[in-house]
């Protein structure tokens, strides 16, 4: 179990104070200047020899994403830093914390990274519902201005603003470019990539966009040194993580933990055990609700990581973990997440729009069994149609918790649609096929 | 993907413009972002506006946003009617969005809604006297709080439908009432007080010796796959795809 002393977020409950003062306490602000000095090459290399790899979900590595920006403005186009704190994978709730109990971290790193790719400017793009986590935010960020750490001629020598932007509801700005979009005050629809936008991004700029919890580790990495960081966890997922566990256990919470800690352990120490006992889990999603969730079998020994968890292809996400135990109807809870993606399409990309409205009218006429099981096949291959067919990842995270539960519950489907037929006052379901020739 | 119109003719107010106050915050606003690119502000001011009309956006406030950034009325139309936090229709006092994804469900959505439903009526409606209305809305981040709802600019969780129910009371009878966990719960702790952070805070000082985590050097080093791009190889258009799978169900 990783110790006290490991942890970055040490006011992740909201305990302590929040404010620069309570953070310089924990340690935040503390030789900052120092960090910079490193170089924005020394910075850069700290952060890929750590193994951090971003915390938004993807899980590409932070270092070398951050080495993709220009060393040097050739068209004198500004270089940009975006945070992207539009948090609203279902089961996640992180970023929350970090904004609105630990906000210096994230201000610092936002100065760290900014310096390390050499941006002039850093918004921050908070969800529309964090209204109050919003409020904190700039009031840390006004403490920082006031205290000459950011802005013009700040006692750090590297001139940086910092602003705080923020959208209003729509899960689909949480994709860097739709975010782009959006913080250029259009509809949040995905752009094509490439250009990627490291070459043209924020208003045509060289843009990084970063997870709030992968630029609030940085400080604190470069502080402790990359091999601090990188001896927690394992190979290729080294570090600390924000592990979010809801559901049915008995005391959700947000905790940080190793890279790679068991998922029994997990929910075991931290969480209070799954509700009823171990014996009674029935499926675990383990990275919020775009992967693919896992049978009670597959989750004795599970190492949530990155890698242990594509290999079983399903993924670590944002790691927040969504714990369902035996009394869950499996079926609907997946239909709920088809909903979800539904509403949250942006329409652009025609699978998608039309994909995750079929597939949700199919999959929750599944969850009463009023379904063919031949329409099990069918309903898979339609989800493989939508995925990698889109401009953005949306399409694959829609397809993907259908595919789950087509591959480790599709018994559960065959036994509810036949307790559908074989009720008594059951006048059949109408074959597809059948009512078209009837229509011809 | 959600169908959203604007109110209809009837319900919309005559004109609507900033007031001194607000119209200064704007430009504070605007300042934030590049010159020429004072478009970037229409969310918040949306929002702004959105604020001043009462809880919703009218048409006239969409056409004054739009004046006010030099922007075509109908991008500003577009980013109302995109992003499902701007109401397009008045609400209540007590605007109440009741989070209904799958990490609620798991811990009793279901039963909030039939409160909402009893007490304040359908979704989507201003209950008679004007003091509440309610939608169910997407993941509001708040899961291992769940469940939750959304009360005008606060969150209120960890929600049963007993204290749900008296929170919407004491929220109708003007009594002052405590946000965040509705429980006895320190935010995102576990109930019982925290498994970890127990001790004193850390002073951010140098971390004492700590045993690798593995034995291998190596290990510490990023591997070969750090320093790929997780993209993966472009899938084939989806026409080729088709054919052949069609050739093979043929064969």
């Amino acid at each position: 179990m990783l110790h006290d002393r490991d942890r970055i977020f040490t006011n992740l409950y909201g305990l302590h104070d929040w404010g620069l003062e309570g953070a310089r306490k924990r340690g935040a602000w503390d030789g900052t200047k120092a960090l910079l000095e490193k170089g924005r090459d020394g910075i850069i290399n700290e952060i890929k020899a750590s193994g951090l790899r971003g915390r938004g979900g993807a899980g590409f590595p932070t270092g070398l994403k951050w080495s993709f920006m220009p060393k040097t403005s050739a068209d004198g186009r500004p270089s940009y830093l975006v945070v992207n704190a539009d948090e609203s994978e279902p089961g996640t709730c992180k970023d929350r914390e970090i904004l609105r109990h630990d906000p210096h971290l994230l201000v610092e790193g936002c100065l760290v990274a900014g310096f390390a790719m050499g941006a002039s400017a850093g918004y921050i793009y908070v969800r529309g519902e964090f209204i109050r986590e919003r409020e904190r935010l700039q009031a840390a960020i006004d403490q920082a201005y006031e205290a000459r750490l950011i802005g013009k001629n700040n006692i750090h020598g590297y001139d940086f603003e910092l602003y705080v932007h923020h959208g209003a509801g729509a899960y689909i700005c949480g994709e860097e470019t739709a975010l782009l979009e959006s913080l250029e005050g259009k509809k949040g629809m995905p752009r094509l990539k490439p250009p990627f936008p490291a070459n043209v991004g924020l208003y045509g700029c060289p843009t990084t966009v970063n997870n709030v919890e992968s630029i609030a580790v940085g400080p604190t990495i470069l502080r402790r040194g990359a091999s601090w960081f990188s001896s927690i966890g394992r190979p290729n997922n080294t570090g600390t993580k924000l592990f979010c566990i809801s559901g049915h256990v008995e005391k959700p919470c947000n905790v940080e933990e190793e890279m790679g800690i068991p998922l029994r352990e997990l929910i075991d120490r931290h969480a209070g055990g799954v509700r009823g006992g171990w014996d009674n889990l029935l499926a675990v999603i383990p990275g919020g609700s775009s992967v693919r969730c896992l049978p009670a079998d597959l989750c004795n020994d599970l190492p949530m990581d990155f890698d242990s968890l594509m290999k079983l292809k399903s993924g670590l996400g944002t790691a927040a973990v969504i714990v369902m135990d035996k009394s869950t109807d499996i079926v609907r809870a997946i239909a709920r997440i088809s909903y979800f993606y539904r509403h949250e399409s942006c329409g652009q990309c025609t699978p998608c729009r039309e994909g995750t409205g079929w597939m949700w009218r199919v999959v929750s006429r599944m969850a009463e069994g009023r379904a063919h099981k031949r329409e099990i096949d069918m309903l898979l291959e339609v989800s493989k149609q939508v995925e990698g067919h889109t401009i953005c990842a949306l399409g694959d995270a829609a397809a993907w918790p259908i595919q789950g539960l087509i591959t480790h519950f599709r018994h559960e489907i065959e036994k509810r649609i036949d307790e559908y037929a074989g009720r008594p006052d059951d006048e059949g379901v109408r074959d597809p096929d059948t009512v078209a020739e009837a229509a011809e | 993907m959600a169908v959203r119109r604007l109110a209809p003719a009837e319900k919309q107010p005559k004109e609507f413009a900033f007031t001194a106050e607000n119209l200064d915050w704007a430009k504070g606003q605007i300042a934030k972002y590049p010159e020429g690119r004072q478009a970037s502000a229409v969310i918040p001011l949306l929002w702004r506006a959105q604020e001043q009309a009462g809880g919703w956006v009218p048409q006239k406030a969409i056409e004054h946003v739009a004046a006010l950034l030099g922007m075509p009325t109908i991008r500003v139309l577009e980013v109302a009617t995109f992003y499902t936090m701007f109401n397009l229709e008045p609400v209540g006092r007590h605007h109440v969005q009741l989070c209904g994804t799958t990490p609620c469900v798991l811990r009793g959505a279901d039963a909030l809604k039939k409160v909402c439903k009893e007490k304040i009526g359908d979704e989507h409606h201003v209950s008679a006297d004007g003091t509440f209305s309610w939608v169910e809305v997407e993941c509001l981040g708040a899961c291992v709080n769940a469940p939750m709802a959304q009360i005008n600019y606060d969150y209120y969780e960890d929600l049963t439908p007993e204290n749900f129910s008296r929170l919407l009371d004491d929220l109708a009878a003007g009594r002052e009432v405590k946000t965040g966990p509705q429980i006895d719960r320190q935010f995102s702790a576990p109930v019982g007080g925290p498994t970890t952070l127990t001790g004193e805070v850390g002073t951010g000082g140098p971390a004492p010796a700590k045993e690798p985590a593995l034995a291998d050097a190596d290990a510490k080093r990023p591997g070969e796959a750090a320093n790929v791009r997780d993209e993966g190889t472009p899938k084939p258009p989806v026409g080729d795809g088709s054919k052949r799978r069609k050739t093979t169900r043929r064969e």
